[in-house]
């Protein structure tokens, strides 16, 4: 690679004043607008986070009360999953991507990409009022009738925020299904699309037909907890099971939401670090779309133990069972791509490693909680934080950090320091492990969730946990570090810094705002990496690609 | 600090053996694909790096399509016999022996209130002997909780408005965690409490010692006291269903459907009469909603259980003997 400078007009510089940030529908500024936003929450959520893994170095309460205790992991379950996680990929990555993959200019309907982006901030705002004026104690599910008739906190406001944060992912999901039916460049056929548009539109369908639940089971709430109408506590004449089945209908597949588009990353990572076609694509673009599928079949395997009938808990286990495969098919295509690869072990290749080796102990871990006999134990324990957050955490985290740090020369057009890069994947890795591996024992042990005191036998592993979290959020810091730092003083990357295969690669970094200067004709499929010498000493030819 | 370590909790109950069981057969599985998935990981990545001298002559065919089908066909096979054996399992769980000791359980933001059959009754602890069954009927006076026991790995939420029942045999002496699951409000992590496990002869004595009014007592009295007798009781009241061996009778609705009469029916027709209505009666009877609480409805229907059917039944399982011939049209 020769010295690269950055172009002179590109979107970040072709206007500077804030308007032009505020008012932009170029869908590579709202990513970067959303990028802020989820990293103030991102952050938020995480000192939730460390305030009660504090706590929970001792079996007493001895550092918070109760009732802090409980608005705290409240506040760190609602902020992560509605304010960062369910957004993260799709509206960071995704916006900025899914456009310059397909050869297209912007997304099908800019200004409604900037209307999601305000849709956003208006939920976050009022979550955010919420916690300022007095914080909520329901947990991030809300289990009725607790928060409709018992709980004395915001939930009103909390709910108004997500139900309005909703709409923006709404919003989100139609754009991404729109502009992937109709902007794709000339030659971008669906067999040609990059599996990350796959997974980003397994996504988007998600999105847009989950979500109006997660806003029905909240609108009943409030009609319940402002105006008294019956509806799920029994005092009233309400079936408190009824929310329980809205919720997870949503919320069951919103765990998809968030892991599909690291899935979405992975895909993209490890051919171009392996430098080999991706194995399997078709199987890997049709488990992605089998999975968004089953996802809105399972929600009863959250309530085995509710009252749910026997019956019922076997057709929920059955189905959930079935989505091992698809995610198994997944996990083994990528493993295969390794093979007679040419690897190298950049930043993002870490992580991208390191999701698949968590992702794979969380969906493993998954069928744990599927079995009907364990998951009596082990529900509503340790064992099930531990696994959603090896789903949730290392794999939906991890994904969209390998993400950030492949694309990040495309998005700012500067390198990071690569060393500190690879540093903060171990450091998050092993961070992880520490934190939510104990876990797991805890939970088969059988320290319920949700505890703010717990017997004393269960004081150790709570302490390694603890332990685990600080180095977790030490991993967290160093990228807030020296990605800033980069902006600043980054090498310029030039457009293609990795060698990648993919239409973004193509233009310039940072792209120009039309993202083209002329519009790309799609000649190859996607990871047409060329074929690797049969037994080369370097194992790759080192040409830039052609294109 | 206690720095006891260890993995599995205490096995004391029947199910405990053969949930472990269970447990280890998937923690075995998902070892093996781990360690699988991460040994392959590292030894591509060791073989195939970049600047590594390795056969790298691309396969193609067939090979590629029987991969897929085998690593598909292999978690299917390996997750049907864990969905087969846990709803096997599951379904044993919830059936209880015909010979269970039957306990009544009540939750309430934050505690566990016992009864037990003979009106002994208890908070945060439940006593029970050594290899018997166990039966509980438990209901909730305000949001979800969960009864918990770790050491018999059983679970079951506990929901207002209805009973759920969860049945275990312990096989262990001791003292064992209760533990509310189901985040219920602030005291949530507070509203735990003990399992005693006696054996037979310790038990019968606790049972006896300070013994409170028996809930079929309990129940008569309020029987009287909300005057339940005017209507049900009175011979010559035709507009009543006699209540006499009430419990476990088939009783046919207004819908026409039938049904055995049992503790959730007993419940509901108390606290919400109009649901459903017995076939041939007006439903006239007051609810009681809110004026009887989750406790005394247990006592109630301990009472209505004690009921015994009439002595003298006319052939053809006619009106009882106490109705008076012209109520005859207004029967089933
Ligand atoms: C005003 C008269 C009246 C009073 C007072 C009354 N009931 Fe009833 N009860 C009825 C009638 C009429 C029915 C049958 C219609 C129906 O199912 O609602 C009935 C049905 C029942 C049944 C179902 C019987 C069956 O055959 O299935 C039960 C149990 C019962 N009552 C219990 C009680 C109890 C306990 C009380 C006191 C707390 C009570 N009732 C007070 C009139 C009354
Ligand atoms: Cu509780
Ligand atoms: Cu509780």
């Amino acid at each position: 690679m020769s010295v690269a400078e950055l172009p002179r007009r590109h979107y970040l510089n072709a206007n500077y004043n804030i308007w032009s940030w505020l008012l932009t529908t170029d869908h590579k500024r709202i990513a970067i607008l959303y990028m802020i936003s989820l990293t103030l929450f991102f952050f938020v959520g995480g000192a939730a986070a460390i305030l009660f893994r504090l706590e929970l170095m001792t079996p007493q309460g001895d550092l918070l009360i109760s009732e802090t205790y409980n608005r705290l992991f409240t506040l760190h379950g609602v902020v992560m999953v509605f304010f960062f996680l369910i957004p993260s990929i799709p509206a960071v990555l995704g916006n900025f991507l899914v456009p310059m993959m397909i050869g297209a200019r912007d997304m099908a309907f800019p200004r409604l990409n900037l209307l999601s982006w305000y849709l956003f901030m208006a939920g976050g705002i009022l979550a955010i009022a919420a916690i300022v004026g007095g914080g909520v104690d329901t947990g991030w599910t809300f289990y009725t009738p607790y928060s409709t008739t018992y709980a004395n906190s915001q939930v009103m406001a909390m709910a108004m925020g997500i139900f309005v944060a909703g709409f923006s992912s709404i919003l989100t999901g139609m754009n991404f299904i729109v502009t992937t039916h109709t902007m794709r460049a000339p030659g971008m056929t669906w067999f040609r699309l990059p599996l990350f548009v796959w997974s980003h539109y397994a996504t988007a369908v998600i999105m847009v037909l989950g979500t109006p639940v997660l806003a029905i089971s909240l609108a009943l709430i409030a009609l319940e907890r402002g105006l008294g109408v019956g509806i799920f506590d029994p005092k009233l004449g309400g079936d408190p099971l009824l929310f329980q089945h809205l919720f997870w209908f949503y919320s069951h597949p919103a765990v998809y939401i968030m892991v599909l588009p690291s899935m979405a990353v992975v895909s993209e990572i490890v051919p171009c670090f392996a430098r080999k076609r991706i194995f399997g694509y078709s199987f890997i673009a049709f488990s992605s779309v089998a999975i968004a599928v089953l996802s809105f079949l399972v929600w009863g395997h959250h309530m085995f133990v509710s009252g749910q009938s026997v019956f019922a808990g076997m057709v929920f286990s059955f189905l959930s069972m079935l989505v091992a495969i698809p995610s198994a098919v997944k996990v083994f295509n990528w493993t295969a791509t390794l093979h007679k690869g040419s690897i190298s072990l950049e930043t993002p290749m870490l992580y991208a490693l390191g999701f698949i080796g968590l992702f794979t102990l969380g969906g493993l871990t998954g069928l744990f909680l599927a079995t009907l006999a364990v998951d009596l134990h082990v529900h509503d324990t340790y064992f099930i934080v531990a696994h959603f957050h090896y789903i949730m955490v290392g794999g939906a985290v991890m994904g969209y950090l390998g993400g950030v740090h492949y694309w990040w020369p495309k998005m700012t057009g500067r390198l990071y320091p690569e060393w500190w890069g690879r540093v903060s994947a171990v450091v998050v890795f092993v961070g992880f492990n520490l934190t939510f591996f104990p876990q797991f024992v805890l939970g088969y042990l059988g320290m319920p969730r949700r505890y703010h005191v717990y017997p004393d036998e269960f004081q150790v592993l709570n302490v390694m946990s603890s332990a685990g979290a600080s180095i977790l959020g030490l991993g967290y810091l160093i990228p807030l570090v020296y990605l800033l730092w980069s902006l600043k003083y980054g090498k310029a990357a030039g457009p293609n810094p990795w060698n990648a295969k993919g239409v973004e690669w193509q233009t310039p970094s940072p792209p120009p705002t039309l993202n083209f200067d002329e519009t790309p004709v799609v000649t190859e499929e996607a990871y047409a990496y060329p074929p690797l010498d049969e037994s080369s000493a370097e194992g790759e030819p080192l040409e830039p690609v052609a294109n | 600090m206690d720095t006891s370590f260890r993995l599995f909790p205490e096995q004391a109950s029947t199910a405990a053996e053969q949930v472990d069981r269970l447990y280890v057969f998937l923690l075995g599985v998902a070892s093996f694909f781990t360690l699988l998935i991460f040994l392959l990981i590292v030894y591509f990545v060791i073989k195939y790096r970049h600047g590594a001298r390795a056969d790298r002559s691309q396969v193609s065919g067939n090979r590629y399509w029987i991969l897929e089908i085998t690593w598909s066909l292999i978690p299917l096979g390996l997750t049907m016999i864990m969905f087969g054996w846990g709803a096997d399992l599951f379904f044993k769980v919830h059936q209880p022996p015909p010979d269970c000791i039957e306990i009544n359980v009540l939750a309430k933001q934050w505690m566990w209130k016992i009864q037990h059959a003979d009106g002994k009754q208890e908070i945060n602890s439940l006593h029970i002997p050594v290899g018997k069954p166990v039966k509980l009927r438990m209901i909730s006076q305000d949001v979800i909780h969960s009864f918990f026991v770790p050491s018999f790995r059983v679970k079951q939420d506990v929901l207002p408005g209805r009973y759920t029942t969860i049945w275990f045999q312990p096989t262990k002496t001791g003292r064992y965690h209760l533990f509310c699951a189901e985040y219920c409000g602030t005291s949530h992590s507070r509203m735990t409490g003990e399992i005693v496990v006696q054996q037979p002869a310790e038990y019968a004595q606790w049972l006896r010692g300070a013994s409170s009014e028996s809930p079929e007592a309990a129940g008569e009295s309020l029987y009287d006291q909300f005057r339940c007798g005017t209507c049900h009781n009175n011979p010559t009241n035709p507009r009543c269903p006699p209540l006499d061996g009430i419990f476990g009778r088939m009783v046919r609705l207004e819908d026409g459907s039938t049904l055995q009469a049992d503790e959730a029916y007993l419940r509901e027709s108390i606290l919400d009469p109009t649901a459903q209505v017995v076939a041939g009666y007006k439903p006239v009877m007051p609810t009681y909603k809110g004026q009887i609480g989750e406790e005394e409805v247990f006592q109630l229907i301990a009472y209505l259980k004690s009921l015994q059917p009439p002595q003298q039944r006319t052939p053809k399982s006619g009106p009882p003997p106490f109705e008076t011939p012209n109520d005859t049209d207004q029967q089933p």
